[in-house]
């Protein structure tokens, strides 16, 4: 892997967000609104609970990481349909740029995007409404990381998923953390999980991050054997999707798709 | 009509003598394609085609719609793969290096427009760096400059006149001093002038650089300008080949766009080919 290419697909998005506003607030916005709107659930819960649950903690908290792994999903996924929008794919792949460097640019793209985001995030929760994510030690490094990952798996998928339905399949894109979150557990031990949605969760590496963050709140040990199975599980999804995504763009290559690729031609 | 209607009588045919052009200087093969094929399901898009671009040489492709122009630019450029058969550019085998392959290739099309969302000179940036051009600001200010694009480096592509689009798209064409350089109708957006400009800079291009140009146009007096040589396609086959100057009065036509008429029309041409 080479690494002009790869610096190119992240000058690339840097014009795109340098010239234009639109495309930099959604980085603020939502996580901004997500922070403000449980921050003060969680305060008033605080208030009203004896239950001696720091709430602050466990739901906002809960909702910062999660707010991260999808940032970084959408971030790469955005990243990915620039190309689609500009219809950039037979100038891209005409060029000496692989596969490998593009994705690797998309997904440091999608990273350097959710650094931001989770700047935003951490400005307005920790001095409006006292998040301390320090509570949670060293495991923070371990959470952050599977969460980066998972993030990245999903989306390099949902850029496959692109590649292969055509453009109008964005919208199935978007709403996938969202359909993803009950298993994930963000809010709710996965106890209270029926068996088998218990079952879809143990395959996915956020739910290991969320029952360790509230392990830790409750002051017993994040068990080294659900971290490695975390981080395991993201490198191996993160493995998978990219498979996935090279399958697409072969195939994409070899029926030709890729290059008359837009919206009405993909079926 | 006395022009060739298969394979087996595909012609190759040399300059005409009188020809007041100057001989390319072929050095060597820039393009090497040797049984080409491309099926898609039960359709045959490009039936064992085989052709040479050589350095220093315009080749035009030509063909009515459909005739399989685009298919083979697009697996010369290694978007589309062959169903069978090998294409090298230069001495590089374009299946098994691509990446090598295409840093010595560039191309630019009327339905390859680069992303109107970045201006002139981000667009030459971002492309001169994913073809890993060496002194890329020297690079794209001399461009900038050959292309008259220097008033409009700082203007968002999406709002440029489909001119000014193919000025654009030729200057990232030439970016990496490509050896290769397939244009699909580089001056069908172009007022005359501005063609003429475009063709000159090309043949100079050819000439002086050493670069093989496959260039694929409707406009047949541009062709009989600019190319050495020209593969006439119908179906998926190449159905003649020569010089662009010489075959109309080979083949009793008057000129390049009467003879063009008459390959469309050839009955055998319009066979079903699969």
């Amino acid at each position: 892997m080479r690494l002009q290419p790869v610096a190119a697909i992240l000058l690339r998005q840097w014009y795109l967000l340098r010239g234009s506003p639109v495309r930099v607030l959604p980085m603020f916005a939502w996580v901004a609104i997500d922070i403000v709107l449980w921050g003060f659930i969680s305060r008033y819960l605080n208030a009203v609970s004896g239950a001696g649950i720091n709430f602050t903690t466990v739901f906002l908290g809960a909702v910062l990481l999660w707010d991260l792994c999808g940032r970084v999903m959408q971030g790469l996924t955005t990243a990915f349909l620039e190309d689609v929008w500009s219809r950039n794919f037979l100038n891209l792949f005409a060029s000496p740029l692989s596969i490998s460097e593009y994705v690797a640019g998309l997904v440091l793209a999608s990273i350097a995007t959710s650094l931001v985001g989770l700047a935003v995030m951490l400005a307005l929760a920790v001095p409006v409404f006292g998040l301390s994510l320090l509570a949670l030690g060293a495991p923070l490094l371990i959470f952050l990381l599977v969460l980066y990952g998972f993030g990245v798996a999903l989306g390099v998928l949902a850029s496959a998923m692109v590649l292969r339905f055509g453009p109008a399949s964005e919208w199935l894109v978007w709403p996938i953390p969202a359909l993803l979150s009950p298993f994930c557990a963000v809010f709710y031990p996965l106890s209270v999980l029926p068996a088998w949605m218990q079952g879809v969760a143990h395959a996915l590496p956020p739910s290991y991050v969320f029952e360790g963050m509230r392990a830790v709140l409750q002051g017993r040990p994040f068990a080294m054997p659900a971290a490695l199975t975390a981080i395991i599980l993201a490198a191996l999804e993160i493995v998978l999707a990219g498979y996935c995504f090279v399958r697409v763009y072969r195939r994409a290559v070899r029926t030709g798709l890729l290059a008359r690729y837009s919206a009405e031609t993909v079926s | 009509m006395p022009v060739a209607d298969s394979r087996s009588r595909r012609a190759s045919r040399p300059l005409s003598p009188g020809s007041t052009r100057p001989e390319p200087s072929v050095k060597g093969s820039a393009l090497s394609v040797r049984g080409l094929v491309k099926r898609y399901g039960q359709v045959l898009a490009v039936d064992d085609v085989s052709f040479e671009v050589g350095s220093g040489e315009i080749v035009g492709l030509l063909g009515p719609n459909g005739a399989g122009k685009t298919t083979i630019i697009n697996t010369v450029l290694a978007v589309l793969t062959p169903s069978s058969g090998s294409i090298r550019i230069g001495n590089i085998d374009v299946s098994r290096q691509r990446s090598r392959a295409l840093a010595h290739t560039n191309f630019a099309a009327v339905y390859a427009s680069l992303p109107g969302n970045l201006t002139v000179a981000q667009n030459l940036r971002f492309f001169g760096m994913l073809y890993r051009v060496r002194h890329l600001s020297a690079r794209t200010e001399e461009l900038l400059a050959q292309f008259s694009l220097n008033t409009l480096r700082d203007t968002r592509c999406g709002v440029l006149s489909s001119g000014e689009l193919t000025r654009v798209a030729l200057a990232k064409s030439l970016l990496n001093r490509p050896r290769l350089l397939l244009l699909d109708e580089p001056t069908a957006s172009l007022d005359p002038a501005a063609a003429r400009d475009i063709r000159a800079v090309i043949r100079t291009l050819a000439r002086e650089g050493d670069c093989g140009v496959l260039w694929t146009s409707h406009n047949m007096y541009e062709v009989e300008e600019v190319c050495d040589r020209v593969l006439f396609l119908s179906h998926g086959r190449i159905l003649l080949e020569g010089d662009p100057r010489a075959l109309p009065r080979q083949h009793g036509a008057r000129n390049l766009e009467e003879l063009f008429i008459q390959l469309a029309r050839e009955p055998l041409a319009e066979e079903p080919l699969a």
